[in-house]
């Protein structure tokens, strides 16, 4: 496994070969309160660094999920969006949410700068 | 996080300990959920949770004539409560719009316990002071001294009855929308049946000294702490109006549905009465429910459509824990509000069929 990296819309990833794992962050994930309902996007769909590709609702407000990289949607997460509960409870582990296929991995925070960040 | 200064709950630190997230509201720093706000939904509507209300403003209303000031001040008619009892009432501007809802307590024949919202305090104080003159009576801001704490849900009976040091009325006896005054330990404490979830409970106004102690009891007792997170799903669900999301300065009650709570019959003059006599302009939205299916909520702001048109916008809206489906308060175009009218929510671009219903969402069963 290689080192959980960040972004600053509260996306962690970890990359593994040209696969690229995206969650939300614990941080995020408690931010929210409970989790009622996500919407991923489609395996297959490509998707742009910095765009909107889904959303996670909680009962209190929306939020929304960042590509963190440019690519292809290889895989996502349906017992997330079966059971969206699973992202409170682990969200930095089994409610992963989408594995994308990417060229190119843009600059991503390390976790001691996303910790500076969720403090500021 | 925030970097205003946030007023301190007389039990900030009670729910620091208990490891609540936290939540600015009116300048307040108070708990938004102790854990999962889902959960101290589900506690409220099967058992007993514990909220701390503290940010609410109280004045206690004094004098030979504070009968007469409160119905002159306020929409409703004060004068015809029995002590021992309260009833919901609106703070109108002259020209009728809503500047406050609050409920107005009273205590006997010349005290009463009005309170009201804390994003208001500030106006409601300014309105009560300026419209004092001519009226025997003094308006004291308790907002500073007192705490509140509310235990709701079918088992708050129970949960009051195991508090030991809690003395005073018979609970049981005291009715829905009254009040009694006890004692906690040697401090006294009012005790109402009301609250803002849509389940029986009570509501507990006293010292802020004694609060953590008293919380500290009720949670022995088997009350469950809940944050603002819940406590605004549940008055949601119980299609309880909010103020700056149903209510504004801009509502005028009929539109809220709250003719009612307008006493145009009480003898006298009060303050909005002309306007509201004269009713809000013609075509005015008005506020309704709407369901929808699925798992998407409209939320506040949100565009209310018919035929791709829009007639009208979202003030409150949820996933509703308890139905399951999302629910969502709106004020829309008087053609477009009649029960089963088909609209539609825009959520995000998404048109979400949804429909008018009747509110509220969701009715307790009868209390035994």
């Amino acid at each position: 496994m290689t080192e959980v990296r960040y972004t600053k819309d509260h996306e962690w990833v970890t990359v593994d070969g040209d696969v690229a794992t995206v969650g939300i962050t614990t941080y995020a994930a408690e931010k929210l309160g409970d989790v009622v309902y996500v919407d991923l996007p489609a395996v297959g769909a490509s998707v742009a660094a910095g765009r909107v590709v889904g959303e996670i609702e909680s009962t209190k407000s929306v939020g929304e999920l960042f590509a963190p990289v440019d690519g292809e949607v290889v895989e996502r997460n349906d017992a997330v969006v079966d059971d969206p509960s699973m992202v409170n409870a682990d969200p930095m582990g089994a409610a992963w949410l989408i594995k994308v296929k990417f060229a190119e991995l843009p600059e991503l925070l390390s976790a001691a700068e996303y910790e500076e960040l969720t403090q500021g | 996080m925030t970097d205003q200064i946030s007023r301190l709950s007389p039990l900030d630190a009670v729910h620091v300990a208990a490891g609540a997230a936290f939540t600015d509201f009116a300048g307040w720093k108070m708990p938004v959920r102790y854990g999962s706000d889902l959960a101290e939904h589900e506690t409220v509507r099967t058992a007993a949770g514990l909220f701390d209300l503290s940010h609410m403003a109280e004045f206690l209303v004094g004098g030979t004539h504070a009968a007469a000031f409160l119905d002159h001040a306020l929409a409703g008619q004060a004068s015809v409560i029995t002590p021992g009892r309260a009833k919901y009432s609106l703070l109108l501007a002259e020209d009728g719009g809503i500047l406050d809802d609050l409920v107005v307590y009273r205590l006997d024949d010349e005290h009463f316990w009005v309170v009201a919202n804390a994003a208001n305090h500030d106006v409601v104080a300014a309105a009560l002071a300026e419209r004092r003159a001519h009226f025997d009576v003094a308006v004291t801001d308790e907002t500073d001294t007192c705490a509140l704490i509310a235990v709701q849900g079918p088992q708050s009976l129970s949960v009051l009855e195991r508090v030991t040091s809690l003395a005073g009325p018979e609970f049981r006896t005291v009715p829905y929308y009254g009040i009694a005054e006890g004692t906690y330990g040697d401090v006294s404490v009012l005790v109402a049946r009301t609250g803002y979830t849509g389940e029986d409970g009570f509501e507990l106004y006293l010292d802020a000294a004694a609060a953590p102690a008293l919380w500290n009891d009720l949670v022995a007792a088997g009350a469950v702490a809940c944050g603002l997170a819940a406590r605004d799903t549940l008055r949601l669900e119980a299609g309880m109006p909010l103020y700056g999301h149903e209510l504004s300065r801009d509502t005028f009650p009929a539109q809220a549905g709250l003719s009612r709570v307008v006493a145009l019959g009480k003898p006298g003059d009060f303050v909005g009465r002309a306007a509201v006599e004269a009713g809000p302009p013609a075509g005015a939205r008005v506020l309704v429910g709407l369901t929808a299916e699925g798992k998407r909520a409209g939320r506040a702001g949100y565009p209310v459509l018919r035929d791709g048109a829009v007639v009208g916008e979202v003030t409150s809206g949820a996933l509703s824990p308890t139905l399951g489906i999302p629910i969502a308060m709106a004020y829309v175009d008087p053609d477009a509000s009649a029960i089963g009218t088909e609209l539609a929510l825009d959520v995000r671009g998404t048109a979400i069929p949804a429909r008018v219903v009747p509110l509220p969402f969701y009715s307790r069963k009868a209390v035994s």
